[in-house]
């Protein structure tokens, strides 16, 4: 491997031939700004279109300032950070944004959280020498995200997540100059596009041009309601990150927190979607099982592999992209919507509320969810399962708005029977943690004996596309498991040309799983962060007496008092459902 | 998105020329290119059509498309003109001209005359500097024009039809 010798700020340094000034200078902790540049190390994500010229560093003996996030470090190189000339050009550059960028930062939704603001926060900007036209663009609202591209800094960030990442290919840039604004085709918007919601173009976004919609003040309405009764369940990943709104290091695991301020903000019961996660997988692991023993006793119709369903935006990814596909995912409903069927149906029932006077929120890790909770079929007489959909975020606004002291809070319990849960469900919220669930449970049932060790490592990790075969006693299960739609279309491909080795596969749509969800706090790119949540619910998962969702006792009760058994037919009918062909 | 309407015939030949270019998504100006040259326009149906022969999204034929202000989502004239507004045409008159003709043929840039003979768009350099103020009617090329030339520019595709300034 050659090796580059440099120096910067005259600190000498030895990187790697191919080394960025960026990557060399950050090696040795010389932060220099960025704007357009993204790098999700680990994932092979990265976004680098050189546009917006924050990152220049002065090179000595060179006439211009060099972009150090798309410029290689060379032999002898002599670099200055800092140099005046550098933070004379930086700033004005960010004056040039800000010439063509509302002055909306007081009342913006990414206000606290946006790398502009903070870059002229930073640069110390304290005028806007430039006066020059402001571009006007018409603002699109979708059921699940909203864009406002006056806010736009044509990054294109979301176009390397939609395109590179995801392989939707909704977002390009469209026009030239002045006119240029990234945009789905023919301008349509968002909502007639095949856009999954999945949010991951939010997540990314360094400004306030694209955010999801809040539901925030719709909630506080509800909750201020006396005819209601508010039921809200949190999502497993929320869990793990929450904390990090607060300034807990990331990690920091919030569950008995989050519930105390739940309680406090006045919901009426404190539920929990790990609840459903157990029911899911007691109607998906029974669908695989049997399937798989249709396909043992030799019927040569049977779709395999199976599909996990559980996340929306991969749904409706395959109901644009795959349509031929349609009948091989799990008819199992998400979590999310078991949950608010339930809640409406048997808690309503037990409680003798009314389904209007009932409303369901959920706190989800997702953009997509607020989609999924507006589907038709996710719906009675117009009546939504799940009425309110919020993202982590938006429940730290709640929080906010409401002086609660987040860190100072007791810890406190889920109430039931909608709030046990056992370390199946919480481990959902990861990459991989779907379908080690699902063995857990399948592994007992199939075989009838008990399973000696819990922890699958060969399910876990990172890594894009995984696979591992477990032995269901002497039956050899092949598992593939994909997170971001790009990795998953690859599976996808494999069915559909019949090459497929699987049994099952797990797909999530965000990098990490929902752990790297829309809807999180924002990562800015670290994603050390998004290990530390995985951790987390691992280790969770790890603290919890039943760690098998056959084994949660009000699962059973569930079952006994009213569904009957997986996959009965009030099961069918409350907790499965149908796929559309979108294309 | 919006279903494909597109005569079968229409769909044949956007096909051939993505054929022609192996389905290369590189190819993409290229096909867009001649795909308009047998078109005259490119409608949405007809990107959808593009990115599904060379597989790719749908939103980058449409980046593409409006990048270039020679590529045109509107149905042109049967004698499209155009007026460059590059610096040295500027300069020398063009905007004078492009009244002309707008005043004249009762259309804005981007429009096509009522009867569906003449459409309007205004280009960047074309690279004839030296002729400007440069005007150009399918294939060919007028230059040094004055407002005062253009009634007889647009008479000479009133009565026949010049077969060789024809669009190709
Ligand atoms: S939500 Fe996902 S699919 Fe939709 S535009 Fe953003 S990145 Fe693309
Ligand atoms: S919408 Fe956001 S992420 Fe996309 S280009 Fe604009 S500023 Fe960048
Ligand atoms: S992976 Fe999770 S957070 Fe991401 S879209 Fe799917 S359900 Fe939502
Ligand atoms: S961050 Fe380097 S050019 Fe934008
Ligand atoms: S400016 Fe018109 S041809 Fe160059």
């Amino acid at each position: 491997m050659e090796m580059i010798n440099l120096t910067i700020d005259n600190k000498s340094i030895v990187v790697k031939k191919g080394t960025t000034i960026l990557e060399a200078a950050a090696s040795i902790g010389v932060d220099i700004p960025t704007l357009c540049h993204m790098h999700l190390h680990d994932m092979n994500i990265e976004n680098k279109p050189g546009g917006c010229r924050v990152c220049v560093v002065e090179v000595k003996g060179r006439r211009n300032l060099a972009p150090a996030c798309c410029t290689e470090a060379t032999e002898g190189m002599e670099i200055s950070s800092h140099s005046i000339r550098a933070i004379n050009a930086r700033r004005t550059i960010v004056e040039l944004i800000l010439s063509d960028h509302p002055s909306d930062c007081l009342v913006c939704a990414k206000s606290g959280n946006c790398e502009l603001q903070d870059l002229a926060h930073h640069l110390g900007i304290r005028e806007i020498h430039y006066q020059g036209e402001q571009s006007h663009y018409r603002e699109d609202t979708s059921p699940a995200i909203i864009r406002e591209m006056d806010k736009c800094i044509l990054c294109r960030r979301c176009e390397t997540m939609c395109n590179e990442v995801q392989t939707v290919g909704v977002l390009s840039t469209i026009n030239r100059g002045f006119e240029a604004v990234v945009s789905p085709a023919f301008e349509m918007n968002l909502d007639h596009s095949s856009c999954t919601y999945c949010g991951q173009c939010v997540a990314v976004c360094p400004t306030g041009a694209l955010t999801e919609v809040d539901q925030t003040g719709a909630v506080i309405r509800a909750l201020s309601d006396p005819e209601k009764t508010v039921v809200v369940q949190t999502a497993p990943a929320v869990r793990a990150a929450l904390g990090e709104e607060f300034g807990l290091p990331a990690g920091t695991l919030v569950t008995g927190k989050m519930a105390a301020a739940l309680r406090r903000l006045g919901f009426n019961y404190v539920f929990d979607t790990d609840f459903a996660a157990d029911l899911t997988i007691m109607e998906e692991g029974t669908e695989l099982l049997e399937r798989l023993n249709k396909y043992l006793a030799g019927d040569q119709n049977v779709k395999l592999p199976i599909l996990t369903s559980c996340c929306p935006a991969w749904v409706k990814f395959f109901e644009h992209h795959f349509p031929e596909l349609k009948d091989i995912p799990s008819t199992a409903r998400s979590p999310q919507q078991m949950f608010g069927s339930i809640a409406k149906t048997y808690f309503a029932d037990k409680m003798q509320v009314k389904r209007e006077n009932l409303v369901v929120v959920s706190i989800m890790p997702c953009v997509a969810k607020k989609y999924e909770s507006s589907r038709e079929e996710f719906s009675v007489d117009g009546n939504p399962d799940v009425d309110y959909a919020l993202t982590t975020r938006e429940l730290a606004q709640l929080i906010n708005l409401a002086n609660i002291d987040f860190k100072s809070l007791p810890d406190e319990e889920f109430d039931q029977p909608l709030g046990e849960s056992t370390g199946a469900g919480v481990i959902f919220g990861t990459t991989g943690g779907v379908i080690e669930a699902a063995v857990r449970t399948a592994y007992e049932v199939q075989t009838g004996k008990s399973l000696d060790r819990l922890d699958f490592e060969e399910l876990r990790g990172m890594e894009g596309l995984r696979k591992a075969t477990i032995d269901f006693d002497g039956l050899p299960i092949n598992i593939g498991i994909a997170h971001g739609l790009g990795n998953a279309r690859k599976l996808l491909e494999e069915i559909k040309n019949g090459k497929s080795e699987f049994h099952a596969i797990e797909i999530m749509s965000c990098p990490g799983g929902c752990i790297g969800g829309g809807g999180q706090p924002y990562h800015h790119g670290n994603v050390e962060i998004l290990k530390k949540r995985q951790k987390a619910l691992y280790a969770e998962d790890q603290s919890k007496t039943i760690r098998k969702s056959h084994e949660n006792p009000y699962i059973k009760k569930l079952y006994e008092e009213f569904l009957g058994e997986p996959l009965s037919d009030k099961a069918h009918h409350l907790l499965h459902t149908e796929y559309f062909d979108r294309s | 998105m919006p279903k494909i309407k597109l005569a079968e015939k229409t769909i044949t030949q956007i096909k051939e020329v993505c054929a022609k270019f192996n389905h290369e998504e590189g190819e993409l100006i290229n096909v867009l290119h001649q795909v308009q040259g047998r078109l005259g326009y490119l409608p949405a149906e007809v990107q959808e059509v593009i990115a599904r022969e060379l597989n790719m999204s749908v939103a980058k034929v449409y980046g593409v498309v409006t990048f270039y202000s020679f590529f045109t989502m509107l149905p042109q004239g049967e004698f499209p003109i155009s007026i460059c507004m590059g610096t040295a045409c500027y300069v020398r008159g063009a905007e004078q001209v492009l009244s002309e003709f707008k005043r004249q043929l009762k259309i804005e840039v981007g429009e096509t005359s009522a009867d569906g003979k003449f459409s309007l768009s205004s280009l960047r350099c074309v690279g004839a500097c030296g002729l400007a103020p440069v005007v150009t009617v399918g294939e060919k090329v007028y230059g040094r024009v004055s407002p005062q030339q253009v009634s007889k520019i647009i008479a000479e595709y009133q009565e026949g039809c010049p077969a060789e300034s024809k669009s190709a």
